[in-house]
């Protein structure tokens, strides 16, 4: 449909709970000629960056959200087709409003002193519920929006009340009907430079605060000697490369070990649900996955690892990294995870205590392999000292459902997993 | 199971301790051939002997040095002061040596001081005080407020079976007002852990002892309006998770006790609940509590002084409304 009237392209649902978008970039510009599922534009939401398809072959004929502006789900971003001078005039003038209002909101009634005052609780339930406050009837004293009217508001259906539109600007509001005071505006001291949160900043921030305040972190660490794994990965590399095209990484056999040894430990593979404990009997394996310039990480996760050897693990780990660097994944790919691995060792670490992806029960942390004296015992029983590649390990995990001595036991196995590693066994 | 006023409850805990442990042993003024002021320990001499039911001359000071002597050379003393008021001339032993001899030197002090606390009844400024957050306030000492007969058994015997000087504040407005049903056999009631008087979901009142009692009965007065009552029990160590999980439930809380307002413990409580469950607030946290004076004699001045029902009930409304 090159021709004919001209498709809109939407701020598209990116998975359930994500309400809103950034746009970031704009891969083309109104006049350029796009192809059907040819990338138009980049957006970021706190889930995933991702690129945005065009929907329909064409010219682009409007460009209406800007690159920067953050707009919720179904906003109208861009139009595609029509003919480059025919689409223009057919189009509606741009002043109109892109979609009807779909209700007149009355403004609030101006109330005394007592509506302006948001309590914690309510300020709190409101911005969960991207709620405006002072839209809800209140029956406090002075007409304070209490807990319970807040509550009995969201559960009328009154939640994500529709922003006013973006092109409109929004109605003058009664000066005592404000809600809480904006946030002073960050202002740059002497010296220091401004750069505003991205989406999956914001995101980052809000999901590792919140996993500190949810479980009750310990780490266990454990130190591997992974000369076999050494020596069998120099084997296979080659047949590897030439044959799959696929680079048996170190992090895919400490994946694949990690998934044998989790079927030993199922609350290490599981999560507290409220007071339920809940095991899986599969494995959805996450990796943290750091982007360009080291202004991101992602989690994207590998499905049903349980199912992989250590080939389709090497390639899963391969596919997810990749697709996370260029920005192709969807939702589905970050969520739904069992346990994560993260993988800081690339820089020569060799500890850390990384924050649990919620609601899982552990991350397990792979560092440097580097080559350390180590005392080993010979058949004979004799002690003696070899060089050897050696590999920390830690284990994060939430103790209020997993204690030390089965983190313990888990370190253990997955050691001992590692260190007798023969090529038939994977 | 039999019904026994919170009077005979503690008795009856402290029978059953000194029948099952030869350590434990009671002194104080007057609780062996008087039986007590109260009659907490009726009957205990002649079933134990003098060498175990001592009536000690008129000094606390003399009860208290002797009771830490005792408890650091393996016994298990019970000391009762006549009138909780009067642990002030004990307060040496009890706070430089007993509460830090376990801090300074290992040795364990387990020493239960029985407090007969509150007023209600015209005793005065010397004979009706709640001191118990004065002693909150040093490390090393528990406090114990039972409210209920059946608490009251059980939290003595947790109390002789603890290793630290915990202090007993026991009621004497509940002493022979209150009945409940006690089990006759050995129990144990935590301390440290609170206890649901009444669930419910709008407001929590948080309070302990004689208190209870009067959160209860002006709950009972409102109208379709659900309150929860946390009774702490102990208040140090103090429930926080129970009080933190009920101000979150309601996000509405009072707190009520019957000690002078400022520097009560309720303001430790009200503080907590404020950095804690900030976020889940609806309003003020709210205090009842008596009057920053010593307690009258006069009856109408001391109706006016200890928090009544009427009082609860305003402030109820008040932070129902808010």
């Amino acid at each position: 449909m090159a021709t004919g009237t001209a498709v809109d392209v939407v701020m598209p649902q990116m998975g359930v709970s994500v309400s809103e978008g950034t746009v970031t970039k704009w891969l083309k510009q109104v006049g350029d000629t796009v192809e059907a599922d040819e990338g138009l534009l980049e957006i970021s939401t706190d889930k995933v960056d991702t690129e945005v398809p065009s929907p329909a072959s064409g010219v682009v004929s409007e460009i209406l959200v800007q690159e920067g502006e953050t707009v919720t789900v179904g906003t109208l971003l861009a139009r595609v087709g029509g003919e480059p001078g025919a689409a223009a005039p057919a189009a509606p003038p741009v002043e109109a409003p892109p979609e009807p209002a779909d209700e007149v909101v009355e403004p609030p009634e101006p109330s005394g002193n007592g509506k302006s005052f948001v309590s914690p609780v309510v300020a709190r339930i409101a911005s969960e519920h991207g709620v405006d406050p002072s839209q809800v009837p209140g029956s406090g004293t002075g007409g304070r929006v209490t807990k319970k009217d807040i509550l009995a508001f969201i559960e009328q259906g009154g939640q994500t009340a529709a922003p006013a539109q973006p092109a409109a600007p929004p109605p003058p509001a009664p000066p005592a009907a404000s809600a809480a005071p904006a946030a002073a505006p960050t202002t740059a001291g002497s010296g220091e430079s401004l750069e505003p949160m991205s989406a999956m900043r914001r995101g980052i921030a809000e999901h590792m605060r919140r996993s500190l305040d949810t479980s009750a972190h310990v780490t266990s660490a454990i130190e591997v000697d992974m000369s076999k794994v050494v020596a069998l990965r120099g084997k296979l590399k080659k047949e590897y490369e030439t044959a799959y095209g696929v680079n048996p990484t170190y992090l895919a056999f400490v994946a694949r070990a990690t998934v044998a040894t989790l079927r030993d430990y199922p609350w290490i593979n599981g999560e507290l649900r409220g007071d339920q404990i809940v095991t899986h009997n599969y494995v959805n394996l996450g990796f943290a996955v750091e982007l360009a310039d080291g202004k991101g990480l992602i989690v994207p996760v590998v499905k049903n690892a349980e199912s992989l050897n250590l080939l389709g693990m090497a390639r899963g780990i391969a596919d997810v990294a990749r697709r996370a660097r260029d920005k192709q994944l969807t939702p589905d790919d970050v969520a739904g995870g069992t346990f994560t691995i993260t993988n800081p060792g690339g820089y020569g670490t060799f500890h850390g205590t990384p924050v649990i992806s919620q609601p899982q029960a552990g991350i397990l942390g792979t560092y440097a392999i580097v080559k350390r004296p180590w005392v080993i015992t010979d058949d004979n029983g004799a002690d003696a000292i070899a060089i050897r590649s050696i590999m920390n390990l830690t284990l994060t995990y939430d103790h209020r459902l997993v204690d030390g001595a089965l983190a313990g036991r888990f370190l253990r196995d997955l050691r001992e997993r590692l260190q007798t590693w023969g090529e038939s066994d994977y | 199971v039999p019904e026994l006023t919170y009077l005979q409850a503690i008795s009856d805990g402290l029978r059953t301790e000194m029948r099952r442990d030869k350590r434990v042993f009671v002194l104080g003024e007057d609780v062996g051939v008087y039986g007590g002021a109260f009659k907490v320990t009726l009957g205990f001499q002649e079933e134990f002997g003098s060498w175990r039911v001592i009536d000690a001359p008129l000094s606390e000071t003399a009860i208290m040095g002797g009771a830490t002597g005792a408890a650091m050379m393996g016994l298990r003393p019970v000391a009762e002061m006549q009138f909780a008021d009067f642990v002030s001339c004990a307060w040496d032993h009890l706070v430089t040596v007993a509460a830090k001899q376990r801090w300074r030197a290992g040795t364990p002090v387990p020493i239960v001081l029985r407090l007969p606390s509150g007023g209600g009844f015209s005793g005065g400024p010397f004979h009706s005080q709640n001191p118990e957050s004065s002693f909150a306030h040093i490390p090393g000492l528990k406090c114990v407020c039972p409210a209920t007969p059946e608490d009251a058994k059980g939290l003595i015997i947790s109390a002789i079976e603890d290793p630290n000087p915990v202090l007993f504040f026991e009621h004497k407005h509940l002493y022979r007002r209150i009945k409940g049903e006690v089990p006759e056999e050995r129990y144990l009631t935590p301390i440290g852990k609170a206890r649901i008087h009444q669930a419910g979901d709008d407001v929590s009142v948080i309070t302990w002892g004689a208190m209870v009692y009067t959160a209860a009965e002006a709950a009972a007065q409102l109208d379709g309006v659900s309150v929860e009552i946390v009774d702490l029990r102990t208040i140090m160590p103090w429930d926080r998770q129970a009080v933190l999980d009920s101000a979150r439930k309601t996000s509405k809380v009072l707190v009520l006790h019957e000690d002078t307002r400022t520097g009560g413990f309720g303001a430790e409580i009200a503080a907590t609940i404020a950095e804690e469950a900030y976020e889940d607030l609806d309003g003020p946290v709210k205090r009842i509590a008596a009057p920053d004076c010593p307690v009258p004699f006069s009856p109408v001045l001391e109706k006016a002084y200890i928090p009544q029902v009427d009082d609860v009930v305003r402030g109820l409304k008040e932070l129902v409304a808010y």
